[in-house]
């Protein structure tokens, strides 16, 4: 196994903060070496090193020989490199992108024909030769990107999270396309904060606040947990259930998975009985295999950020029939981004909506909140015509969206304050409230630090927090999770899982596919059409087959989207 | 420098300027705007002056001066019998001026020890005054002229000014203005071309995919260069047919001149661009200080309204940093004059050095490196 790059106690800082801790260690060929970690883990930082853009403060890089910091050419020659946000030209063709990168990258032009045509077969871009890479869905701009870095075939390919915002169809091309390069020799480092993706590579890099926590082949972490997992079925209401779990001392993670509760218990302990976790007689505790997720949280409980235990919060309250869509339609011109969609949620109901980019969830979402007014169709939400009077309507619901709409400048209090006069409260109610918000969420400490310098967990309670705050019946979490780390997701939906426990409605967009099993049902949104919606152990017992036994949730998705393809192309 | 690579940044930058037409507007129709609405609506002449003649007496010989007055056609005349109802006049903006013509004036006009007119001016825009006073003291000496000459005696001065001004005859300041403008409006076009652009690849994140090739620095700069500075040139050539054709300045000079000089000029016009676009990596902020640090100095210190040598040293000492300054003064030269190398060669020297020194600053601190 040839070595192909060499890094040696490399610290780089920015200002005050420590990007990367004295990180050692090897990337080799042939193989696909994951670098994962949450938002702000250090991994950009990293891949930048690699790719000679940043210069270490300490230790050395080498890539093929070549020094990061003073053999540069020599590196950029040896690498492909695909940033975060592509590198394309959007106002360049998919073909004249290809052309620039031959160029830059001094290909040969006798072989620019045939290595135009190997690459547009390989990402399945034929076809699109003179379509603006900026009229490119994105998965095919990821494609094409992925193309353009792929030209005059590096030795090490740096991809830096490849995978944000790309839906799983197109997510299960990349990592073909990828593996296929290995393969063929090439080193590839693949950045990604999913953990699922992490199993995918030969080998992983695990960071975690600038530090490197393991490094190795990532069945072997896992494996490390062989025989500690279980899942619990057959009860009717798993959000108590898993709510013993946690409370239990030999557990150390207990998440929802369907309609199920996966459990894992600490080194040598026995499976817990069904009925200590659960009054339904049926119940059951069956071992599980084990997941790199396991690792990973293992790995970071060591790290002193306590979870602190599961509020209580009580909201007016509703029941019944909370969100209603009939025929929901919204056209833009002639594109039609959302076609007669219908569903109904129920009080205390977490809905999630899965889809590609581009698929209509934040157009459906949109119009759900008032946002948006509906071309055909009606949205009601807590029994309002959201078209006749949305005002009324979004007094009685939160949103919270990805960019967590904190202004960064004020402090946890003020943001509070800020958002309180925005829902209407006043004088002892508007003082009652953002107290109760700050103990709920445990802010006391960080009342008075701006909201920008806060972690990313605390900044995602403040957010959640300043949703909640008038007490809504209806909350809308725009995929809430992007970019946390798996401890701060799980604190998240304990807080959301006791709210639905309350009474609240929740409806949720998300890429996290394992995220969607902790939904009550799922809608999959494609090219505007709600293409099923049900419990996820529902929507993967609807494609199970003899080659496909025990299908997962992604499955379940990339064959739903491909068998509306296929009813749509017919 | 590989030829292909640098070809092909080319062949990208040309693509990019016709798919977004806003570096197009930027350098023809802007200049064309500029010239449009300074050309027509700064102005240095003064025609049309309104000026009160107050006629305490009105006889023939007061009269025949109130016509002389008329006749000129730098003045409107109102004329007026009390000098109260000129001065508010003058005090309500109505007049630039006040001749007062008083009751004496026909007993004492032909004496040459006494002056027998009053002139009173309205100082707040003390250029206008100046020219005022001057028509005025014209108008007044063309008539003691004419009348000295109806009585039979010779003049009363006894020496004839016949005065003769050289390079625009006819003391048009519209002439000397669409030189300086044309320069002016290079200035911000060339540097607002550039400074986008940088800022705009920083801002897309293409720079970074671009700069972990094996793409060269200077690649990298001259293949932003190359492109600008054909549509800089044809902003340039714009300007100036519009200039010839509409505001029928003379080109004296000639035309390779003009255009040699024009891509010094654009060059170091360019480069301080890119140099704005690599610090800020900002469109927003690239844009507002191409704007502050290229239009304003040129505007101000560039010699084109205000002359540096009557600025205080220190402005005047600054003034000379401006590229602009040195534009201004070739392209009078060269329009007005014709190719005066004694004018032409000194300010090239001048633009040779800003440019180097732009370029070496962009090329040192342009960096294949994200910090």
């Amino acid at each position: 196994m040839d070595t192909l790059s060499v890094i040696r106690g490399v610290t780089k800082r920015f200002g005050e903060t420590t990007a990367l801790d004295d990180v050692s260690a090897t990337i080799a060929a042939g193989r696909i070496t994951g670098l994962v970690g949450a938002d702000g883990a250090g991994k950009t930082t990293l891949v930048r090193l690699l790719a000679g853009l940043l210069l270490p403060d300490h230790g050395q890089i080498t890539v093929c020989g070549h020094d990061s910091v003073t053999a540069t050419d020599g590196l950029h020659a040896a690498i492909g490199y695909m940033p975060q946000r592509f590198g394309l030209y959007e106002d360049l063709s998919v073909a004249e992108n290809l052309s620039l990168y031959a160029e830059l990258r001094g290909l040969a032009p006798s072989s620019h024909r045939a290595t135009f045509e190997h690459l547009l077969d390989f990402s399945g871009l034929t076809g699109f030769e003179t379509r603006l890479a900026g009229r490119l869905s994105g998965g095919m701009k990821q494609k094409l990107g992925l193309a353009c870095a792929l030209i005059a075939t590096p030795r090490l390919l740096l991809l830096d999270e490849p995978s944000v915002g790309v839906d799983p169809v197109s997510r299960r091309e990349l990592w073909r396309m990828v593996h296929g390069l290995a393969e063929d020799g090439v080193g590839v480092l693949w950045s990604t904060a999913y953990l699922d993706e992490a199993e995918r590579c030969h080998s992983v890099l695990l960071l975690d606040q600038g530090r490197l926590l393991r490094d190795g082949d990532p069945a072997a972490m896992t494996r490390h947990f062989e025989g500690r997992s279980f899942v619990v079925r057959g009860m009717t209401d798993k959000r108590a259930t898993q709510s013993a779990a946690r409370a239990r001392a030999d557990v150390t993670d207990a998440l929802i998975q369907g309609a199920g509760v996966r459990l894992v218990m600490v080194e040598n302990a026995a499976p817990p009985l069904a009925s200590t976790l659960t009054d339904s007689p049926g119940a059951t505790v069956k071992p599980a295999p084990p997941r790199f997720e396991d690792a990973f949280v293992a790995l970071l409980e060591h790290r002193d950020a306590a979870i602190p235990p599961l509020p209580t919060w009580r909201p007016r309250g509703g029941g019944g029939i909370t969100v209603e869509a009939r025929g929901l339609t919204r056209r833009f011109g002639d594109f039609v981004a959302v076609d007669r969609v219908d569903f109904t949620m129920a009080a205390g109901e977490i809905l999630g909506l899965l889809g590609p980019n581009g698929a209509g969830k934040s157009t459906t979402f949109r119009m759900l909140c008032g946002l948006l007014p509906p071309s055909a169709g009606e949205a009601r939400t807590a029994g309002i015509d959201l078209a006749r009077a949305a005002p009324e309507a979004r007094q009685r619901l939160g949103y919270m969206s990805q960019k967590f709409s904190l202004y960064p400048d004020l402090s946890v209090r003020q943001n509070l304050n800020f958002f309180a006069g925005v829902y209407g409260l006043a004088g002892p109610r508007r003082r009652d409230a953002i107290a109760r918000m700050i103990e709920v969420f445990g802010l006391g400490r960080m009342v008075d630090r701006n909201a920008g310098g806060l972690p990313l967990g605390f900044k995602q309670r403040l957010a959640l927090a300043a949703a909640i705050m008038h007490g809504p019946d209806i909350l809308f979490l725009d995929e809430p999770t992007s970019g946390v780390d798996p401890l701060v997701r799980r604190e998240f939906w304990g807080h959301i899982n006791a709210m639905a426990a309350e009474g609240v409605s929740v409806l949720v967009t998300t890429h996290f596919l394992d995220e969607a099993e902790y939904c009550d049902r799922i809608g999959i949104i494609h090219r505007g059409r709600m293409i099923a919606l049900d419990a996820p152990d529902a929507i993967k017992a609807g494609i199970r087959s003899a080659t496909l036994p025990d299908p997962s949730l992604e499955d379940a998705f990339v064959a739903l989207v491909e068998r509306a393809d296929r009813r749509r192309e017919s | 420098m590989n030829s292909r690579r640098l070809g092909a940044l080319i062949r990208k930058e040309t693509l990019q300027i016709i798919r977004d037409p806003s570096s197009i507007v930027i350098a023809l129709v802007m200049p064309v705007i500029l010239l449009l609405l300074f050309g027509y609506g700064v102005s240095l002449d003064t025609n049309n002056v309104r000026l009160a003649v107050v006629v305490e007496n009105p006889a023939p010989a007061a009269s025949s001066l109130v016509r002389a007055f008329a006749d000129s056609p730098f003045f409107r005349v109102a004329e007026l019998r009390h000098r109260a109802e000129a001065e508010h006049g003058m005090v309500t903006g109505r007049f630039k001026g006040i001749v007062v013509v008083p009751a004496a004036f026909a007993a004492q006009a032909g004496r040459a020890d006494h002056a027998p007119i009053q002139i009173l001016l309205d100082g707040a825009d003390a250029n206008t005054a100046r020219l005022v006073r001057g028509y005025v003291e014209g108008v007044w000496s063309k008539w003691l002229a004419h009348e000295a000459g109806l009585r039979g005696h010779g003049l009363l001065s006894p020496v004839a000014v016949e005065p003769r001004v050289w390079f625009n005859p006819q003391l048009l300041s519209r002439d000397v203005l669409v030189p300086g403008l044309i320069a002016i409006n290079m200035t911000l076009v060339g540097t607002l071309l550039t400074a986008l652009v940088v800022a705009r690849e920083w801002e897309r994140g293409t720079m970074e995919a671009m700069i972990a090739t094996p793409v060269s620095v200077a690649e990298i700069l001259v293949g932003k260069l190359a492109p600008y500075f054909i549509l800089g040139m044809a902003g340039m050539a714009l300007s100036v047919v519009l200039g010839i054709a509409l505001f029928q300045v003379p080109l004296r000079g000639s035309l390779w001149v003009l255009t040699a000089v024009s891509a010094l000029f654009l060059i170091g016009a360019l480069a301080m661009g890119l140099l704005i676009s690599t610090v800020a990596k900002n469109q927003f902020v690239a844009g507002q200080i191409a704007i502050i640090s290229a239009f304003l100095p040129a505007f101000m210190l560039s010699g084109f309204v205000f002359e540096p040598s009557s600025a205080p040293v220190w402005i005047e000492l600054l003034s000379r940093i401006v590229a602009a300054r040195y534009f201004v003064a070739i392209l009078q030269t060269v329009f007005l004059a014709g190719d005066l190398w004694s004018v032409i060669l000194p300010n090239c020297a001048a633009l040779a050095a800003i440019a180097a020194v732009f370029l070496a600053v962009t090329l040192r601190r342009t960096h294949k490196r994200l910090e």
